[in-house]
């Protein structure tokens, strides 16, 4: 089947799921950064891979870096 | 009792020795309350995102705090009270982290590289 499909892309896993992963915390920017836009949106699981369990995660940690001003709100 | 986290930000004009004596304050409220302090880390003068309360910068303190419901009520009514105070937030946890936070951590490692701005070192005689 793959093979029959020209532009086949390996299927991403989750990046906090399985041995070794990273521990979501909203006071890791630098780990946080990479899940939101250049606007400051979230984004999307779709894109990143990130299960759907720990894309809730995400999204508690990054609004909470926002609260406390270490991430934007929105990036003008 | 229960596990916290509480975050505070205090205004940038403020000296970080008051910044102390605002956490010492904050400590002795908890421990009044029956609580008290696992951990209070400063991470020093950060830039804010945005801009809060007109002030572009703060002075961020991470307290880990063990304490039953009422302290952490007291706790928070006095920082609303508080003018150096922009911004706080206190969060519940199931355990404290162990050691130093990431924002440490990541401070430490960006120490140990050179600088880049400012003055060269000077230049080692070769012979």
């Amino acid at each position: 089947m793959a093979a029959s499909r020209p532009f086949f892309r390996r299927r991403k896993t989750c990046p906090f799921s399985g041995d070794n992963a990273q521990t979501i915390d909203y006071k890791d920017v630098r780990l946080l950064q990479k899940y939101v836009s250049e606007r400051g949106k979230i984004v999307p699981s779709r894109i990143t891979a990130v299960s759907a369990k720990k894309q809730r995660e995400l999204a508690k940690a990054i609004k909470r870096a926002r609260n406390i001003a270490l991430l934007p709100f929105l990036v003008q | 009792m229960t596990l916290y986290e509480h975050v505070f930000i205090a205004r940038q004009d403020v000296s970080a020795p008051q910044v102390e004596s605002i956490t010492a304050d904050l400590t002795k409220i908890i421990e009044d309350h029956d609580g008290k302090i696992a951990k209070n880390e400063y991470w020093g003068l950060k830039s804010l995102a945005y801009k809060i309360k007109k002030s572009r910068k703060g002075h961020y303190v991470l307290l880990n705090i063990d304490a039953p419901h009422a302290a952490i009520a007291e706790m928070e009514r006095q920082i609303r009270l508080h003018e150096d105070i922009v911004r706080f937030m206190t969060i519940r946890v199931d355990e404290h982290e162990e050691g130093q936070s990431i924002v440490l951590r990541s401070k430490a490692d960006r120490d140990r590289r050179p600088v880049r701005s400012g003055e060269r070192p000077p230049r080692k005689d070769y012979k």
